[in-house]
């Protein structure tokens, strides 16, 4: 009954004519750049967190999260439409939502992505909901020795889930903490690398590495291939499902939400795992494997669902205990932080109204992206024909504007220049950047935790190990590089990423 | 030579040097003890993982011969145009403003595609321009200076 009254409580915040009306900008804004290549919501959320300055913290966080899923959606547009993924995470709807497409169902296609999408979200809503206070309540319990062991979870985890050699990904980890410790040092005062530079004293920021590492090397590296897009002349016939679409699809959707709202609540998990797992599923459990990648419609449904279930339950680690699971969290914390309110466990009790409020946006949300996205489709379509010669030059500006308006200073864009360039030299040499971004979210606050928790052991290291939840955290981690390093795992690993991943 | 093997060598090589470097400027800070952690201490200890992990890759490239993957080519076009174009922007906009820098950017960064149009180029920057001073200056009031400071007085 209390989760009633909270849902309630979120009813009433969420349907607030300004909230409704933020909502409403955040779902259409992500589905705009969910359909544009090469600008995804890490970027976009960069660029418009100032604007978010001036709203009350419950719309703020209504909008982003918004942009987030709403990018899920127009992602898989794209994908579908012209074989581009808009978004990184629905790289595999391309397989076989682009082959439906050629055989005339694209309608169909899109439909079943959208409604996919809708079921999933409401699932995922449902539970947030259910988990949030329970996992909270945990998360009270947690100690300085449980949160680091949780982190080092998190930080293996996204190892485990980088494609590539499992060593660099180590290594980028490590990276990502050495430059999380750029700054001052909370503790001490002491300026850590930043070589009397002003401007590195508050430490790097997140936004001109994201920036860098993700928006400025992917535009280089998408100037050195050729352009390639072809635009499906044929219309698109009847949204319509035929009976037999709905029967093979409704259960990959069901396997999808569970799947993505699973994967979306481990550290280090999101929504680009969760499409690209939920479809090697799907495959794993068809009768007729070979049919998927020809325009098989459980290619489309399963992965559909299970990135945008991922990409609303990645919101309870980040709302319970504090901890962004992935880069794009990690920017709704520090849009948390901007606006005052610590992302942890504290905030469902201290800021009921913003908690509830923003998980039943999320539900309201879905629905608008339902009713937006199928009568739009043409818009999209149409905004896709903007040749790429026209587009970057316009992200790049965006970029810029966004970076700059973060602190009001010129320094952080030569940073993000470095950062592309640091960026562009990783893509080459095939290492991942995203497990070095959790590494620099997660730093200072590992850093934190181990400090605490060896001064109350005083220099004892073993109190990682004797404190249960602790030993229990380490030895997931450690279970996870062990299976990951097993030889037979690894090779099937390397095969999926290729198999699906190739060129993202 | 083998290409992965190189790739894995500059890797390690990379690695090595960010872990040393993060070691030699933590010592420099204070280190302190495992109970009374210092500001050196972890990212000493993140310096030491980081070399060591550098070294296994790049030795390890040195030894297995396997993987001989086409390198994709490198181009230097667009990325010294694309990186230059953002630095540029950042350089310009506090002395000239946005107008100025806008156009720098845009023009710049265009001349990195393969398909560049002198034309196209100019009429995008101010396309561009107008919508960036409606959505950021207008609507969203950025604080940012838009014409050059010696024309504005303040920005």
């Amino acid at each position: 009954m209390e989760l009633l009254s909270n849902l309630t409580l979120g009813f009433q915040t969420a349907i607030s004519p300004q909230n409704l009306l933020y909502c409403f900008l955040g779902v259409l804004i992500g589905t705009l750049i969910g359909v544009l290549p090469g600008i995804g919501p890490v970027q976009t959320i960069a660029i418009l967190l100032p604007a978010t300055f001036a709203l009350p913290p419950v719309s703020a966080l209504i909008m982003l999260a918004g942009i987030y899923y709403g990018a899920q959606y127009g992602g898989s547009t794209t994908s579908i439409l012209v074989n581009v993924p808009g978004e990184a995470s629905s790289v595999v709807t391309c397989l076989d939502g682009y082959q439906m497409a050629l055989q005339g169902r694209a309608g169909a296609a899109l439909t079943i992505a959208a409604l996919g999408s809708f079921v999933a979200g409401c699932f995922a809503t449902l539970l947030l909901a259910v988990l949030a206070i329970p996992l909270s309540e945990v998360a009270f319990k947690f100690g300085p020795a449980e949160y680091f062991s949780l982190m080092v979870f998190g930080l293996i985890g996204s190892i485990v889930f980088a494609s590539g050699s499992v060593i660099k990904a180590v290594g980028m980890v490590v990276l990502g903490l050495i430059l999380g410790m750029v700054g001052t040092d909370i503790t001490s005062g002491t300026h850590r690398f930043s070589f009397g530079i002003p401007e590195l004293a508050d430490g790097i920021g997140f936004v001109p590495l994201a920036m860098g590492l993700f928006g400025i090397s992917e535009i280089i590296k998408s100037l050195e291939r050729r352009e390639k897009r072809e635009i499906l002349k044929s219309k698109i016939m009847g949204f319509w499902m035929s009976k037999k679409d709905i029967r093979a699809a409704a259960p990959a959707v069901a396997r999808g939400t569970l799947t993505g709202s699973l994967l979306g609540i481990l550290p280090g998990g999101g929504a680009i795992l969760a499409s690209f797992i939920s479809y090697i599923l799907e495959k794993k459990m068809s009768r007729d494997p070979q049919s998927f990648g020809k325009g098989n419609i459980r290619g489309v449904a399963a992965p559909e669902s299970a990135n945008n279930a991922a990409s609303q339950t990645c919101f309870v680690p980040l709302l319970t205990l504090g901890i962004p699971s992935n880069v794009i969290l990690a920017m709704m914390a520090g849009a948390m932080i901007i606006h005052g309110i610590q992302p942890g466990p504290r905030v469902i009790s201290s800021n009921p109204t913003l908690f509830w409020g923003v998980i039943v946006s999320m539900w309201v949300g879905n629905l608008m992206l339902v009713i937006l996205n199928l009568p739009l489709i043409g818009i999209w379509v149409k905004l896709l024909s903007v040749p790429y010669r026209l587009l970057y030059p316009a992200i790049l500006l965006f970029c810029c504007i966004g970076i700059y308006s973060v602190n009001n200073n010129t320094f952080d864009i030569g940073l993000t220049a470095l950062f592309g360039l640091l960026g562009y030299t990783f893509a080459k040499l095939e290492c991942e950047p995203a497990p070095l971004i959790l590494g620099f979210v997660l730093g200072p606050m590992m850093e934190e935790n181990l400090r605490r928790g060896m001064l109350l052991s005083r220099g004892d290291p073993s109190v990682f190990f004797t404190r249960p939840l602790s030993l229990a955290f380490l030895f997931m981690a450690l279970a996870m590089l062990i299976v990951i390093a097993l030889p037979a795992i690894r090779q099937k690993r390397e095969d999926a990423f290729h198999e699906e991943g190739e060129d993202g | 030579m083998h290409i992965k093997k190189t790739k894995d060598f500059k890797t390690g090589l990379i690695f090595i040097l960010f872990g040393i470097a993060s070691m030699v400027f933590s010592g420099s800070y204070q280190i302190g003890t495992s109970a009374k952690m210092g500001p050196g201490y972890f990212p000493f200890v993140l310096g030491g993982m980081l070399t060591g992990l550098g070294l296994v890759i790049s030795l390890r490239s040195l030894s297995k011969a396997e993987g001989t993957r086409k390198a994709r080519s490198f181009r230097a076009k667009p990325v010294v145009l694309v990186l230059s174009s953002v630095i540029l922007f950042g350089l310009v906009l506090r002395p000239l403003g946005l107008v100025f820098s806008t156009v720098i950017l845009i023009i710049v960064s265009s001349m990195a595609s393969d398909e560049f149009r002198k034309k196209e180029a100019i009429l995008n920057a101010f396309v561009l321009l107008a919508i960036v001073l409606i959505i950021f200056v207008y609507l969203l009031k950025f604080q940012i200076p838009v014409w050059p400071s010696f024309l504005a007085g303040r920005t």
